[in-house]
């Protein structure tokens, strides 16, 4: 009976069984949709998507199956990524000017701003390329998409009266591709655990409740444990400041991870490179600092060291006593890299920096060789590569 | 036996579809939504309009499967036997039923609610798989098998912690309760609190619908939330007109502690506030 709609949405890539099909000509045959067009879409909707990300292609080839509208050539090219815009923006403005949109509203409003561009190129060129002109000014059009992809629904459409339901795709947002988030770092993190029972004896230990009561002769023993815990325990040392502002977004994705994540985690911030000290409070990092023996100290080899900056700096800085630019620092940062290292055994270098651009700064460099080649990018591949090289 | 909404909650037209498809097919209805967009509530209402029992099964980290079927009781049973008490011969005494087990066995069929099951362990839905579409479980200790009297209404809501597994999710209605429009949040707030001002509803719900378009927030603010904030509003006799003030230097909402639940979120709205009234004055 609607065999298009279910191969459609077969072919969209939207997930759905014959068993969700057979479901829905069940419901159809109980009457649930009362013959009603929009309560078909309803009830369609309820047994064929099972995820909110699929919802908006679910509205666009319900609306194509039953308008006997032209389906779009490529959905790939419709939507621009946010992450192009973003790049082509930081190509394209200049350090004030980003400055000025963020103050704006940040990137949303640039989003904005191009679409309002867009529909305005669209007016323009009607009746006749439907692509954006190559040869403007425009820092949008050499990439040539669609510009219908930035129109949303049929607001626009001269059909204005027959908007129906499924046209408002009201579900546009959640239809994108998931980028790192906090759950996929935290799984990635989840290598670093090591269990060991420790503590208050609050868990019954079934084997040795058996084994007991058996030397007993069967007079009951019961027997406790403490539970499993992860024990793992972790030094974090986070760059701040300078290059690193840029990197802003994620490394607070990657805190909030680690927190959650490890019971034992103590955070320092660092500028730059590792020099005598560092600091817990960024706002009182002048007058409030704890020298960098006091961690070696307090803290036994058994933590795990993690590094995370993008070690982009002068290679004075590394290798030169007094290279710092904040202080004067008597020692090179290199030893006090040493000494650190020498220290904690378990230990490695996160950079949020692509590690493609990795070869082209020197002080990177350096810094990959004092670590014995134990740096990595902040990508979950990344991160698992890391795990591993701790639990080493 | 149709749900049409109660005079308490406004269920939207695809809501409706989707409980009545999930009644008539007697198949669970799997609820996702924003927090606070009244998915727990749903299960409430559709108990209360069609008049059922409600059982409700709060999902838990350590919740296990089998928990919400029955558990065997060795340990009294261990005891027992160690007292010499005679309910020990009969090991039906140590089983401990489950909120399953109770709703397949209820009089009257029951509406039960699996709440937050994304919560538990990423195997605790598949261990669920038979006894959802069959509605029966067999009891290992008894050799007995529960079969459902009378099938329940099955709502399960989800907050999207884990992604659930397919095979579950091909034996489920779903509905995504998408965050309420102008329209729908006035008719909500009607419901609740039919004596406010209109005035102050309309203003409230500017300003509402502002603060959760600031770009950046970390935790937007929900039909609960904006609920409690008329109620204090309301309680702390604020007019409408403050909240018209557009004054810039009063950029944060009065009572904002009801609608902003996180200290970043207050700070980014006293920068926002900051800029506003450096804006003016230049």
């Amino acid at each position: 009976m609607f065999f298009n709609l279910f191969f459609e949405l077969k072919s969209a890539k939207v997930p759905v069984s014959l068993k969700e099909y057979l479901t829905l000509l069940e419901a159809m045959s109980h009457n649930v949709a009362e013959y009603n067009v929009e309560n078909f879409y309803y009830l369609s909707r309820s047994c064929l998507v099972k995820d909110e990300r699929n919802l908006d292609k679910f509205d666009r080839v319900f609306g194509s199956v039953f308008k006997g509208l032209e389906p779009p050539d490529n959905p790939e090219t419709e939507e621009i990524p946010e992450e192009w815009l973003r790049k082509l923006t930081e190509l394209h403005l200049s350090e004030e000017e980003k400055a000025k949109i963020e103050a704006l509203g940040g990137w949303e409003k640039i989003m904005e701003e191009l679409k309002k561009r867009l529909e305005e190129q669209e007016k323009r060129h009607q009746g006749g390329s439907k692509w954006i002109g190559t040869g403007g000014t425009s820092p949008f059009g050499a990439h040539g998409y669609n510009p219908e992809g930035v129109r949303i629904g049929q607001e626009k459409s001269r059909h204005r009266r027959a908007v129906k339901v499924w046209d408002k795709r009201e579900y546009r947002n959640f239809d994108d591709s998931v980028v790192l988030g906090t759950r996929n770092i935290k799984i990635a993190l989840r290598r670093l655990r090591q269990f060991a029972r420790q503590g208050a004896p609050d868990e019954l230990d079934m084997d040795g409740t058996i084994k007991y009561t058996a030397k007993n002769g069967g007079w009951i023993d019961i027997r406790m444990r403490p539970e499993r815990r992860n024990t793992v325990k972790v030094l974090l040392l986070l760059d701040v400041g300078g290059s690193m502002d840029d990197h802003i977004r994620t490394m607070e994705e990657l805190f909030s991870a680690t927190r959650t994540e490890f019971k034992h985690l103590e955070s320092y911030y660092f500028h730059n490179c590792m020099y005598e000290k560092v600091w817990k409070d960024n706002r009182r990092r002048h007058t409030e600092h704890i020298p960098t023996w006091q961690l070696i100290n307090t803290y036994g080899p058994d933590w795990k060291l993690i590094f995370v900056g993008d070690a982009t700096m002068s290679p004075y800085e590394i290798v030169y006593p007094g290279g710092s630019v904040e202080h004067w620092n008597e020692e090179a940062g290199q030893v006090w890299m040493e000494r650190m290292l020498g220290h904690f055994k378990h230990a490695c270098w996160i950079n949020p920096v692509p590690e493609r651009h990795w070869e082209y700064t020197p002080s990177l460099q350096m810094l990959q060789q004092v670590m014995g080649h134990r740096m990595y990018g902040l990508t979950l591949d990344g991160l698992d590569r890391s795990m591993r090289s701790l639990n080493r | 036996m149709k749900f049409t909404g109660t005079d308490s909650y406004v269920a939207t037209d695809d809501l409706m579809i989707a409980v009545n498809a999930a009644i008539t097919l007697q198949r669970p209805l799997l609820v996702k939504g924003e927090p606070g967009t009244g998915k727990t509530v749903l299960a409430h209402e559709v108990a209360k309009a069609l008049d059922r029992p409600l059982i409700e099964w709060h999902v838990k980290s350590t919740t296990k499967a089998a928990q919400g079927l029955y558990e065997y009781d060795a340990v009294s049973r261990l005891r027992d036997s160690q007292l010499g008490d005679e309910k020990v011969k009969d090991i039906s005494n140590y089983i401990v039923r489950g909120k399953l087990w109770d709703a397949f066995t209820a009089d009257q069929s029951p509406v039960l609610l699996i709440d937050e099951v994304d919560k538990a362990d990423i195997e605790f839905p598949n261990d669920l798989l038979l006894e959802l579409d069959r509605m029966q479980f067999f009891v290992y200790e008894t050799q007995e098998t529960i079969t459902a009297v009378n099938r329940p209404i099955v709502m399960i809501t989800s907050n999207n912690e884990k992604e659930l597994p397919d095979a579950f999710l091909r034996r489920c209605f779903f509905h995504y309760i998408r965050f309420p429009e102008r329209d729908t949040m006035q008719e909500i707030i009607d419901v609740h609190y039919p004596d406010i001002q209109k005035t102050l509803v309309r203003e409230a719900l500017n300003v509402f619908y502002e603060v959760r378009d600031v770009p950046g927030l970390k935790k937007k603010p929900s039909t609960s939330e904006l609920l409690d904030w008329l109620k204090l509003l309301m309680s702390d006799d604020i007019s409408p007109e403050v909240l018209r003030n557009k004054d810039p230097k009063k950029l944060i909402p009065p009572l904002h502690g009801a609608l902003l639940k996180n200290e970043q979120d207050v700070h980014l709205f006293e920068r926002l506030a900051f800029l506003a009234r450096r804006e003016q004055g230049n």
